[in-house]
């Protein structure tokens, strides 16, 4: 399915080629080129129409106009809706809760991949993927650790002018309320079924899930 | 938030939902989009050309005309399209302005049309980007120049009203304005010429008679060159006194350069007249006399020339000082290695080092009069190097300063850069501003909407089912049209503060809770409270904490300001949704708050202060109101409004 070709500016090639798993690696000033699936296979794999594909990709390519995103320009365009605060470390956690493939770099596939999930999914599908954005390395479990830095990062993103003041302890003090309303067996993490499990079971988590439906 | 990445705001909306299981209170409706339309393209037909874009292009400013309600002033029935009476060269730019976020100066392009088209637009200048924008100002400021050079040619046009003063004056400084100051003019430039000769004359000497020695004219004709003397200085001083008389700023006329050369001028004769021929003070008196040749300077009032040379020099002080220190520092140098090579040799002429320098000087600028030569072979190993090194050492900063004397002849701009510095400043200003435009509008827009709210629950004390057909009659009645992008933009920042259960403040209200924390003891939280610590404590006990503040005494009125808390309890038994509204003015802090128009508030006679920065600049849009409706349905129990 990974149709992702690295050309050369130079070297355009006839548009019509189709998906091929060769890696083309030429000359030294290459630019690297990412051009996404067609927009069929896309309608296909997402829960998107044709429209709003060309929307998003129009977006997309508008700020990103080599195809990919990586970290440093997703970080910048994720601060700006966050003027007051710091938002770049939850930034690299969205990063790489939409890199699924972990190389570094957001293409539009991945990108629309994701808000398809977040927009169009099922509830049990969001749920999974924010315990998949809240498991930093991926093993299942979210620690402590883990959540604590989770909402450093969401802390972060307020800034220094809130009221009332942010203290030291608050993040930690939400983690220790989070923990004690996700972890049923007080094993000290929270597993995907426990957390799928307490968000059913929790009337604002469920009615805030439906919240951005319609927001393209 | 910048326009360029408003196509990413369904993204930033959609991550969000990272943070809904975190968050323990419920989540602001989300704005719904009225009329919601699908992004069609428009037309702008520019004087024939055809631009098309999509209309969400366009509402990303719309503080702008295109991106306004006012480029419906401009639509065409017939043809279905946006006609615009206006240049389509520059309106590329304004539209790659919308498309890019970033606006460019072309350099083909008249400065004065290009201004005017984006006043048409409601484009302010200063958002140009940094690639163009230093373009954009130099040829502003030439423009600028040109325009004041034009003004001050017609300044010599004769104003009705003057005053015998004042048409001195301008006769005065400008001569060619009437024949009288004209005449003036060229009677003064004549004695001037007349004295210089004299005091030249005064010391060749003349046929003698031959048993008597050579005198210089001077003293031959004494009584000739005297009366000579007295006619041009009172020539002088009775142009001096008339000028002092003439002059609008006497002060400032007597600390000007002129004036001082003229005073130096005529100051010798006074002083020798007042002398008397005494043996002490003739050596004096005669050094006096040189002073006389500053009448000579009395010429840069005649010559342009002369002036602007006198300018350059005074501007290029720096390039000048250099090559001094340079100077100094190798003749210095020299003229010591020269001494210890010579000390050796019998009767050399290198008796010191300062002697030594007048050697070094003479050999480093290459004029080598040949008084004092080396003669040991060190001497003249050192010697050789010394002449070629003058070389280097003179030639280096000479074309620095040709190159500034040519620069500035030219442009003459110090000063103006200068201003234009200045001006950069302010620009930074506003550019920082606009960025921080986006908190403050969201801080700004929170206010209006919770004043919405105060407004609404005040007025319908205890009715919890305030309907949906209720809330958007009272929202557009309460509000003004605010686009779309911000207000997904503020929910998406509401949603984030209820998730972390902390608001958003701007700096001076941040500063002050900052002091009256850091300086009170909280009290113990109430009972009824549960175990949601840091954040309903702080919350609760500030409310009580107002006891303590002072209030402003009755002559000043209240300052209050609205803000909203929602607690929830784990036990999820009872939302509270209280209204503080608490006097601000306390005595510690000294920061100056901005009453904005007050409004009638049914609880209290009070003012609601919306105590932000003003954000003057158009790029920045200030939304009045804000589709911000209340969690309405959330509520399912009594609201106490408390006010103090």
């Amino acid at each position: 399915m990974d149709a992702k070709r690295v050309e050369t500016i130079s070297a355009r090639v006839d548009a019509a080629v189709s998906s091929s798993d060769s890696v083309e690696d030429e000359l030294e000033l290459s630019a690297v080129r990412h051009r996404p699936e067609g927009l069929e296979q896309l309608e296909a794999q997402t829960r998107f129409s044709r429209k709003e594909l060309q929307i998003l990709y129009r977006g997309f390519k508008n700020e990103c106009p080599s195809g990919v995103v990586n970290e440093e320009t997703f970080k910048d365009i994720y601060s700006q809706f966050f003027p007051q605060g710091d938002a770049s470390t939850y930034a690299h956690f969205l990063f790489n809760a939409f890199d699924t493939d972990h190389n570094g770099s957001v293409s539009f596939e991945d990108f629309v991949m994701g808000l398809s999930i977040l927009l169009r999914g099922t509830v049990q599908e969001k749920l999974n993927w924010a315990f998949n954005l809240y498991d930093i390395n991926k093993d299942g479990y979210i620690t402590k650790e883990e959540m604590l830095d989770i909402m450093k990062a969401i802390y972060d993103m307020m800034g220094k002018c809130t009221y009332p003041v942010l203290k030291e302890e608050t993040p930690r003090q939400h983690v220790e309320v989070f923990f004690q309303k996700m972890d049923k067996n007080k094993d000290g993490v929270v597993t995907i079924d426990e957390f799928i499990d307490c968000c059913q079971n929790d009337e604002n988590i469920m009615r805030s899930m439906h919240l951005f439906e319609n927001v393209l | 938030m910048a326009a360029g990445v408003a196509a990413w705001l369904p993204f930033a909306r959609a991550a969000a939902i990272g943070w809904m299981p975190v968050a323990n209170l419920p989540m602001p409706v989300a704005p719904t989009e009225k009329n919601k339309r699908q992004d069609e393209l428009i037309i702008l037909n520019v004087s024939g050309r055809r631009f098309q874009t999509w209309r969400n292009t366009l509402d990303r400013y719309p503080d702008t005309l295109l991106g306004s309600s006012e480029k419906e002033f401009f639509y065409n029935e017939e043809t279905k399209e946006y006609f615009f009476d206006r240049d389509p060269d520059v309106f590329r730019s304004v539209l790659n302005f919308y498309r890019t976020g970033k606006l460019h100066y072309p350099r083909y392009e008249c400065i004065s049309s290009y201004d005017e088209e984006l006043a048409f637009f409601g484009i302010v200048p200063e958002i140009i980007g940094d690639c163009c924008y230093e373009e954009y100002k130099d040829r502003k400021r030439e423009n600028a120049e040109r325009l004041m050079d034009d003004q001050e040619d017609n300044k010599d046009a004769k104003l009705p009203n003057m005053t015998f003063r004042e048409t001195m004056w301008r006769a005065f400084e400008n001569p060619h304005t009437s024949t009288m100051a004209l005449v003036f003019y060229y009677v003064t430039g004549f004695f001037i010429a007349v004295s210089v000769i004299t005091n030249v004359v005064e010391t060749v000497p003349c046929g003698s008679a031959p048993n008597q020695k050579e005198v210089p004219c001077g003293e031959r004709y004494t009584v000739a060159f005297f009366c000579m003397d007295t006619a041009c200085v009172m020539i002088f001083t009775v142009e001096y006194l008339m000028r002092l008389f003439a002059a609008p700023s006497r002060y400032r006329f007597m600390r000007s350069v002129m004036s001082i050369i003229d005073v130096v001028a005529i100051l010798p004769y006074y002083i020798g007249l007042v002398m008397t021929d005494n043996e002490d003070v003739s050596g004096a008196f005669v050094t006096l006399r040189v002073f006389r040749v500053f009448r000579i300077f009395k010429f840069s009032r005649h010559s342009q020339g002369l002036r602007i040379l006198g300018y350059t020099l005074k501007s290029c002080a720096s390039e000048l000082g250099f090559l001094l220190f340079s100077l100094t520092m190798a003749i210095i140098i020299f003229a010591t290695v020269m001494f210890y090579a010579e000390k050796g040799s019998s009767s050399s002429k290198f008796t010191s080092i300062p002697a030594s320098f007048w050697y070094t000087i003479v050999t480093m600028t290459t004029l080598g009069y040949g008084d004092m030569v080396p003669k040991t072979i060190a001497g003249k190993i050192f010697g050789s190097i010394c002449s070629l090194s003058g070389v280097l050492v003179i030639a280096l900063p000479v074309p620095v300063i040709v190159s500034n004397f040519s620069r500035i002849y030219h442009q003459n701009q110090r000063a103006d850069k200068r201003r234009a510095q200045k001006v950069q400043k302010a620009r930074l200003a506003r550019i920082r501003i606009s960025k921080t435009g986006s908190s403050s509008a969201f801080l700004h827009s929170k206010r209006n909407g919770l004043f919405n709210e105060a407004l609404e629950l005040t007025q319908l004390p205890y009715k919890m089912n305030l309907s949906d057909q209720n809330s958007t009659e009272d929202e557009q009645r309460l509000s003004k049209s605010t686009s779309l992008l911000e207000s997904q933009h503020h929910h998406l920042l509401h949603c984030l503060e209820k998730t972390t259960n902390h608001e958003f403040v701007d700096e001076q209200y941040y500063q002050q809770s900052y002091l009256e924390a850091g300086l009170q003891n909280y009290p113990s939280r109430s009972p009824s409270l549960s175990s949601q610590d840091g954040v309903t404590g702080t919350c609760c006990t500030r409310r009580s904490k107002k006891h303590h503040t002072p209030l402003p005494n009755a002559s000043a009125p209240a300052h209050m300001q609205p803000l909203t808390h929602t607690h929830t309890h784990p036990q999820g038994l009872q939302e509270l949704s209280t209204i503080h509204i608490q006097p601000l003015s306390t005595s510690r802090s000294s920061l100056n708050m901005r009453v904005d128009e007050p409004a009638p508030l049914n609880c209290q006679s009070s003012q609601i202060t919306t105590a932000i920065i003003s954000i003057p600049t158009p790029p920045v849009t200030t939304p009045e109101g804000d589709a911000h409706l209340p969690a309405g349905p959330t509520h399912q129990n009594v609201v106490k409004v408390s006010a103090l």
